[in-house]
């Protein structure tokens, strides 16, 4: 239980995956203009990847490692998110209309957002079973909402603000997210 | 201008991918604590995009518009197993300090960006030549932000020790922050160059992170349909 919690606190704080792993950038920098679309998608992101990670573990255990068939995991990996993403968009809409509205439109961003593909291949290379890559899965897509949440939260300060006009745009973005990583860089101190 | 010789113009300095784009952030970001490490991923990525917009320009009458982005996808995913493969035999040190990266190539802004925004529109040979000049306006932005970092983070340039001894490096440069922060810089002394001459709009960041869609036109745009 104790490294189950260890690998979540690992995946949310010390390694977290924008401000550390740089995955999911795009998305980090594009989506965080709003707080409110910034939370729905750090809302989508941690159901696509917990089950994204649940369902890549399952297929690299029983389906690629018994065949040998390791070098094909980034194909099949890609594939099965795609597909994951588009079944878990057409659940959503038949069972809970509610939860689609919200999340509804980030869905289909999530494909293409490497974090997701980082953690179900990260999970594989660090040799996680089942249990430990949905927990390791959960933890990253709850770093990922964190720091989307935070950054969405100081951009909407910095809007209001005076900014010597080379840095508006992508640069005053940027360095904020260098801070907030400096600040993240505390975690590292962590030991259990 | 020739319309070939244009496609390289275009990706390598009108339309880079990096620096007025803002695609392709992971591994420009991540890869860039060396040099070397820039060039490699530059090249690598490159090489994909050549003959992902190939592929993709030969079979554009061929894919049904409906399933265009996973057959993309799948397209894309072969040519990167096989690129990591040949990296992993023949370059096994870039492989190790690639790691992750290398197959998160398939998740690339750049790559799918091109896919559906110029290859499957135009002939192969004018779809080379953008991979052409997408991949060298990569590798150059790649290998630009990781000389600035292993410069002021070690105090070296391709591994050769430039600064002298007496001088500590800054090693927050090849942390992490110090992607976002040299990023950051490079971007701002486009802009004031941009401003001075007044050839063209501030940078800004993605396009709601769409990275199929996130094109020239759509910057312009100022804003994207999600769905």
């Amino acid at each position: 239980m104790k490294s189950l919690i260890l690998i979540i606190i690992t995946g949310a704080l010390i390694n977290n995956v924008v401000l550390n792993q740089f995955l999911g950038i795009c998305s980090f920098l594009g989506v965080s203009k709003q707080m409110k679309a910034s939370a729905s998608l750090g809302g989508a992101v941690i159901f696509v990847i917990t089950i994204a990670s649940a369902v890549a573990s399952l297929l690299y255990d029983y389906v690629l490692a018994p065949l040998g068939m390791d070098f094909m995991k980034t194909i099949v990996f890609i594939l099965v998110i795609a597909a994951l993403v588009q079944i878990v968009e057409m659940f959503l809409k038949k069972t809970s209309p509610g939860v689609y509205k919200a999340l509804g439109i980030y869905l289909p961003l999530i494909t293409t957002n490497c974090a997701v593909l980082g953690v179900a291949l990260t999970n594989v290379q660090d040799g996680y079973n089942f249990i430990e890559s949905v927990f390791s899965g959960f933890g990253t897509a709850v770093g990922f909402t964190l720091a989307i949440v935070l950054l969405a939260s100081i951009r909407t300060r910095i809007r209001e603000e005076d900014i010597p006009a080379p840095l508006r745009g992508a640069p005053i973005v940027l360095i904020s997210a260098a801070l907030m990583s400096i600040a993240f860089m505390g975690f590292s101190g962590l030991s259990f | 201008m020739n319309k070939y010789v244009e496609r390289l113009y275009n990706g390598v300095v009108k339309e880079n991918p990096t620096l007025i784009l803002m695609l392709g952030m992971c591994p420009t970001l991540a890869v860039s604590t060396r040099a070397m490490n820039g060039i490699g991923m530059g090249l690598s990525t490159m090489a994909v995009l050549i003959l992902s917009n190939l592929v993709i320009s030969l079979l554009r009458k061929v894919i049904p518009d409906e399933v265009r982005l996973p057959a993309y996808i799948v397209v894309v995913a072969s040519l990167v197993t096989v690129t990591e493969l040949l990296i992993e035999a023949y370059l096994p040190s870039l492989y190790e300090a690639l790691g992750i990266y290398i197959p998160l190539i398939v998740v690339n802004c750049i790559i799918l960006g091109r896919a559906e925004a110029y290859a499957n529109k135009h002939t192969p040979l004018l779809s080379v030549m953008d991979g052409i000049g997408m991949g060298i306006g990569f590798t150059l932005a790649l290998t630009l932000a990781g000389l600035i970092r292993e410069l002021l983070g070690n105090g070296t340039a391709f591994g050769a020790q430039v600064l002298p001894s007496g001088i500590d490096p800054i090693g927050i440069f090849v942390q992490p922050p110090g992607a976002f922060l040299v990023l950051a810089l490079i971007i701002a002394v486009m802009n004031a160059i941009g401003i001075k001459s007044r050839q063209r709009d501030l940078v800004d960041v993605g396009c709601d992170g769409v990275c199929a869609r996130c094109t020239a036109e759509c910057k312009k745009s100022g804003e994207v349909n999600a769905k």
